[in-house]
């Protein structure tokens, strides 16, 4: 019996959630008494995953060149559950780990259950919270299968360091079961993902146009934060839809979340509450941003942006 | 050419959450349900295909009759035909069982999902579907072409975007870009009056157990006051969120 995490990696190294990931699955595998298991694609830096104490690491080699296929994945990710008796497996809540997770679960004929914020409270059979409506509530699921997958929301347990010596093993990548394939992979390499981000930076129409976005870009690049904004803003072009962050966009669960210009519609806050400290700059004292911050300014973005970034630049030498 | 949308009913984005029956049920009472927005995107893509090569546009809720307004405006929107499989489910694998069940019955060249439904956020029917059924599956996807039997397409990822190609049969994840905002179809008088005549029919569900069951509903805590800092005093935040944050 075993638990197995899947380690997302980015040319070869293991990214922060799969530390997070592994710390949740050495607590899930302590209080079921099995090993915790990792399962992760030409990873370069085994040794980065020792602090988390995990017991063996699968690393799996895709012919060179290849790009992530969530159905050799997933394949190859279920073939070694199988043969551990993985009771719960765990993915991140990032594009691929929401993307293997269903596949998964029906490969294995597991439940799977998204938007995971805390341990499970039991577990056979299963029990775990989970936030839905968008973070506007949480519910308590009970799982009816034995095996189960888990997409763990990020930042909602973080990291867990202790002693570890993985062993480390290799495992065929399993073959292909349709012909779905990737061509090409366009990724802006320079900037930090909204899914990966500790900050995340925000911008709505109050900063009234495109050329003014040098403000958002340069406080996010100050503190190495993602870039995000409100669905107008996206919506007419000034900024990508990548950027577009609330109900129907993309979620943030960062440490920090900076709002500037943006008033805090309910869709808006929905995709951005299980942020742990939301900062406000607003104009306005009645924009309804104000009820769901932890801190605000109420001022005109075109003065106090320029002087904050001023300030952190001054802090940073 | 057949296309099933697959159309999840979700309430109203603007909808105050609350539960009753002691915290183990959705208050539904005074909820409006509409079309989850990242199905909207899928069925208009599929509208427009109809229009481009021809295609057939099925819509199907898994759900009681309470649905049925959900599944007439998308037959407004421009869809040809409705299907509502009669089950109130209780997780997505009781739904994408029953949409397996009805894909084995009909051939589909293309089905669409969204993303997520906004309500429950599974994120799971159309990859469950898409396994079951022995087809790929591309979600969060924003770009979209046919030609003949080929499908070139675009998922989004974290930092990026992924292009893919495929052959038919085929399920997709549809969200914003697939479409954009402004492509949206507002059903119009005639399109309403069209809808009325358009067949809808109500299917008996399979048996299927959920996999998993919601026990108990929270709200998430009550927020403390937000701490001001005036706008002269940018030291006085930089040092809140260095010292008492600690996120800096
Ligand atoms: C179905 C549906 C889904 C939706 N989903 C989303 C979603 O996922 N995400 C989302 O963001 N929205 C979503 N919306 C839209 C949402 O309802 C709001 O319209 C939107 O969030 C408002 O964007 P905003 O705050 O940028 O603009 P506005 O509401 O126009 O706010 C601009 C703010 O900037 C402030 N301001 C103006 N000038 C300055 C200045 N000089 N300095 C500082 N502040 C200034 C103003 O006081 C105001 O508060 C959705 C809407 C619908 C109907
Ligand atoms: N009750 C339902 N009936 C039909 N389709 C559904 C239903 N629930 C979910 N779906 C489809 O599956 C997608 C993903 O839903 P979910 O897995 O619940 O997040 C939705 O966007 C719909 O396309």
């Amino acid at each position: 019996m075993a638990v197995v995490v899947y380690l997302e990696s980015q040319k070869g190294t293991i990214k922060k959630t799969g530390f997070e990931l592994a710390s949740y699955g050495r607590a899930v595998a302590d209080a079921l008494g099995e090993q915790l298991i990792g399962v992760g694609f030409n990873l370069q830096d085994t040794k980065s995953i020792n602090p988390y104490g995990m017991d063996v690491l699968y690393n799996v080699d895709t012919p060179e060149g290849s790009f992530f296929n969530a159905d050799r994945y997933s394949s190859t990710i279920a073939g070694i559950a199988s043969k551990e008796k993985a009771q719960v497996i765990v993915v991140s809540s990032s594009a691929d780990g929401r993307y293997l997770g269903p596949l998964l679960s029906a490969k294995l004929d597991a439940a799977f259950l998204s938007n995971v914020v805390d341990l499970p409270t039991q577990y056979s059979p299963l029990k775990v919270k989970r936030s839905c409506f968008t973070n506007k509530a949480f519910n308590r699921t009970l799982s009816q299968k034995e095996c189960n997958i888990l997409s763990l929301s990020s930042n909602a347990f973080g990291l867990n360091e202790q002693q570890g010596d993985v062993e480390v093993r290799s495992e065929p990548y399993a073959e292909a079961t349709t012909d779905l394939e990737v061509t090409a992979i366009d990724q802006a390499t320079d900037k930090v993902s909204i899914a990966d981000a500790d900050i995340v930076v925000s911008g709505g129409r109050g900063l009234k146009g495109p050329e003014n976005w040098h403000l958002i870009e340069d406080l996010a690049s100050v503190l190495d934060a993602a870039t995000a904004c409100s669905k107008p803003v996206s919506d007419m072009g000034w900024r990508p839809h990548s950027e577009h962050v609330g109900q129907t966009g993309k979620p943030v669960a960062s440490n920090l979340y900076i709002a500037i210009g943006v008033s805090g519609a309910i869709q808006h806050l929905a995709g951005i509450n299980s942020s742990k400290v939301k900062v406000v700059i607003n104009n306005d004292p009645e924009a309804p941003f104000f009820k769901a911050a932890d801190y605000g300014i109420v001022g005109d973005a075109f003065e106090v942006v320029p002087k904050l970034i001023e300030k952190l630049k001054a802090r940073k030498h | 050419m057949n296309i099933l949308v697959c159309i999840s009913p979700v309430p109203d984005t603007t909808s105050k959450i609350n539960f009753k029956e002691e915290n183990t049920a959705f208050e539904t009472l005074g909820i409006q349900y509409v079309i989850n927005p990242n199905d909207e995107f899928g069925l208009t893509r599929a509208v427009h295909l109809q229009q481009k090569v021809g295609a057939k546009v099925t819509v199907v809720t898994v759900g009681d009759t309470s649905c049925e307004p959900i599944l007439r405006k998308c037959l407004a929107i421009g869809a040809d035909q409705a299907i509502r499989v009669d089950l109130q489910p209780q997780d997505g694998f009781q739904v994408a069982t029953q949409l397996e069940a009805l894909c084995k019955k009909t051939n589909y060249d293309l089905i669409i999902t969204g993303r997520e439904s906004i309500d429950y956020n599974g994120g799971m029917v159309g990859g469950l579907l898409a396994v079951h059924m022995g087809i790929p599956y591309v979600p969060n996807c924003v770009h979209l072409d046919l030609s003949g039997n080929d499908v070139a397409l675009e998922r989004e990822i974290d930092g990026g975007k992924e292009r893919l190609k495929s052959s038919l049969p085929l399920i997709v994840g549809a969200q914003k870009g697939l479409v954009e905002e402004k492509d949206l179809i507002i059903p119009n008088m005639r399109g309403i009056m069209q809808a009325r005549q358009k067949p809808l029919e109500v299917v008996s569900p399979i048996e299927v157990t959920a996999a998993t069951l919601v026990e108990h509903y929270e709200k998430p805590p009550e927020k403390g006051a937000v701490k001001l800092v005036d706008a002269e005093d940018i030291d006085g935040l930089i040092d809140l969120l260095t010292n008492e944050a600690k996120v800096l």
